[in-house]
């Protein structure tokens, strides 16, 4: 099966400003991609380019087998703080996006009551919350069969249960074929989440791969917190040259390739040892390793 | 891509009737024509023209200002509203084209305008009607008035989505519009009549006067209501000195103007960028 989208090399300049620098990437169907990257990363841009709502300045797009803006009708996009016109109420906003797919518009109610808004579907999306706006935007996402849906921080103003409900109905689309790129500054849900993490740092790519290749990649040291047993703690500081004392307890850390044996080390001294905890490094270490390494 | 015309038109009469556009331009026009067949229902034996007429040609002075009003009124938000509200970059994900959405907000908004028109101008024939039962005479008169009311109205919605699409700000695109109606429909009737006088019967007077009258929908709408009813001599003093305009030239002037309006307003909202 040939991707959904494809992108080769991309630029994309704002008067002189680079937003974007030679990215490239692809997402097959079935695929849920990440897109990560702090503020001003590109991420938008890069979302709009795909939109086919700005052209770029150069390298090579292709959606759902057409250029961007082509093959609207199999794209889905949820803006960041999805916004609608306050006078109307939240079914007639879906009906008229539905019209436009040339759905019909039977099923309008049945789309509300999915992403939980039936009991709201007839007052005015004026009176609608920020997390309500945001699922009449997570509505129209899935009005038809969208091969490829784009959504901009997508779990932004939402409950916990709702972004629980909000990635189960990803899982169902992304199981049906859909391609899904999302953006998101909640990186421990885009963790569980996702297949694939894109960095975004400046304008380029800094990174793209899954968690653990991701992990390796970074090559972070591994965290190490022992308590040591009464009157052990100068026993076993002397084992471990590169322990520190850190709140009452030791803390140390070593590379992914000593893990082990600083491991073996530890427990060879189990009878001093009251707990041990090791802690990987975070997402957040590793998103923040690959973006600052470009001087951010 | 009817279907799609139609849900935007749809859409915008939902907007249109819970902003109380409806109402409001309903309103204007119906008060305004019933100050002005109150006004017109004084004697008018001098003339020798049915009641009808002479109420039509007060309301064709008056629609001149008040159609071009309410059409930029309802219009001016169009573009600029949608981009200031942040709907644009959805909508235009939609399998839809950019032409199509302003074809379906002119559809509704016409819609509006035309409702408003039949409202304000039945209400002052039928109160002249009821006066005086022989104005019936005058109902083709009043029926000219009203398509080229409804003509000059579209003129002036393309126009709005045009500044609106200009000025990419709603309280931008308010401010373009104002003044463009007191340019067009105030300022440059009062600039013609100064140059006039001051011409005294020159070549402005004789060649580039029509022309200039020509060139502003409100003025050419103006000319052809009162020379087809040959209401001129009753008129203002611009549309007296320009009596010697063949009616379809102004003719012409209505029918095009719709139709650059709309080209113009395609073309700028086509350069927005959202």
């Amino acid at each position: 099966m040939t991707s959904t989208l494809t992108i080769s090399h991309l630029t994309k300049a704002f008067g002189g400003v680079k937003a974007l620098s030679d990215v490239s990437l692809a997402v097959e169907p079935g695929e849920r991609v990440a897109l990560l990257g702090h503020n001003g990363a590109g991420k938008s841009t890069l979302m709009k380019v795909i939109l086919g709502l700005i052209a770029p300045d150069g390298g090579e797009i292709t959606v759902c087998g057409a250029a961007p803006g082509k093959a609207r009708s199999q794209v889905a996009y949820l803006p960041e703080n999805a916004a609608f016109h306050s006078a109307l109420t939240g079914l007639e906003q879906i009906t008229y996006y539905m019209r436009l797919r040339g759905e019909p518009v039977s099923g309008a109610m049945e789309l509300l009551d999915r992403v939980g808004l039936g009991h709201a579907a007839k007052r005015r999306i004026g009176t609608y919350s920020k997390g309500m706006r945001q699922r009449v935007g997570l509505a129209q996402a899935l009005i038809g069969h969208p091969r490829l849906l784009v959504l901009d921080e997508p779990t932004s103003g939402l409950d916990p249960v709702s972004r629980r409900d909000f990635y189960e109905l990803l899982d169902g689309l992304a199981a049906d074929g859909a391609s899904i790129l999302l953006s998101s500054h909640a990186l421990t849900e885009v963790e569980a989440r996702t297949d694939r993490l894109l960095i975004l740092s400046g304008g380029r790519m800094v990174a793209e791969g899954s968690l653990p290749e991701l992990r390796r990649e970074a090559a972070l040291p591994v965290s190490m917190q022992i308590t040591a047993l009464n009157g052990y703690v100068t026993d076993i500081m002397s084992a471990l040259p590169d322990a520190i004392r850190l709140n009452g307890g030791l803390h140390l850390s070593c590379t992914q390739e000593d893990k082990l044996a600083t491991l073996a080390r530890i427990s060879a001294m189990q009878e001093k040892v009251a707990d041990l905890e090791v802690i990987p490094p975070s997402l957040e270490d590793i998103y923040s390793h690959f973006s600052r390494r470009d001087g951010q | 891509m009817i279907a799609r015309i139609l849900a935007t038109a749809v859409t915008e009469a939902h907007i249109a009737r819970r902003n109380r556009w409806v109402l409001i331009a309903v309103a204007l026009m119906v008060v305004f024509s019933l100050v002005l067949s109150a006004a017109g229902s004084a004697p008018t034996g001098a003339l020798g023209a049915d009641r009808l007429s002479v109420v039509v040609a007060s309301l064709t002075s008056l629609s001149v200002y008040l159609v071009p009003l309410v059409a930029l009124l309802m219009s001016f938000e169009a573009v600029a509203g949608e981009v200031e509200r942040g709907t644009l970059p959805l909508l235009l994900t939609y399998p839809v084209a950019r032409w199509e959405v302003l074809a379906g907000k002119l559809l509704a908004h016409t819609a509006i305008l035309i409702v408003a028109i039949v409202a304000g101008y039945g209400v002052a024939a039928a109160i002249t009607i009821a006066a005086d039962p022989a104005a019936v005479s005058g109902l083709g008169a009043l029926w000219r008035l009203t398509w080229t009311s409804v003509l000059l109205g579209a003129t002036f919605i393309g126009i709005g989505y045009a500044l609106s699409s200009l000025a990419r700000r709603v309280s931008g695109a308010a401010g373009l519009a104002i003044g463009l109606w007191l340019g067009l429909v105030v300022l440059y009737d009062l600039g013609l009549l100064a140059a006039v006088v001051a011409d005294d019967g020159g070549f402005f007077t004789t060649d580039v006067f029509p022309a200039a009258l020509l060139a502003n929908p409100a003025d050419a709408f103006r000319l052809f209501n009162l020379t087809a009813s040959q209401a001129t001599a009753a008129a203002s003093g611009v549309a007296g000195a320009a009596a010697a305009i063949p009616l379809w030239q102004s003719l012409l002037s209505i029918l095009i103007w719709p139709l650059v309006s709309l080209v113009l307003a395609a073309l700028a909202f086509r350069k927005v960028e959202p």
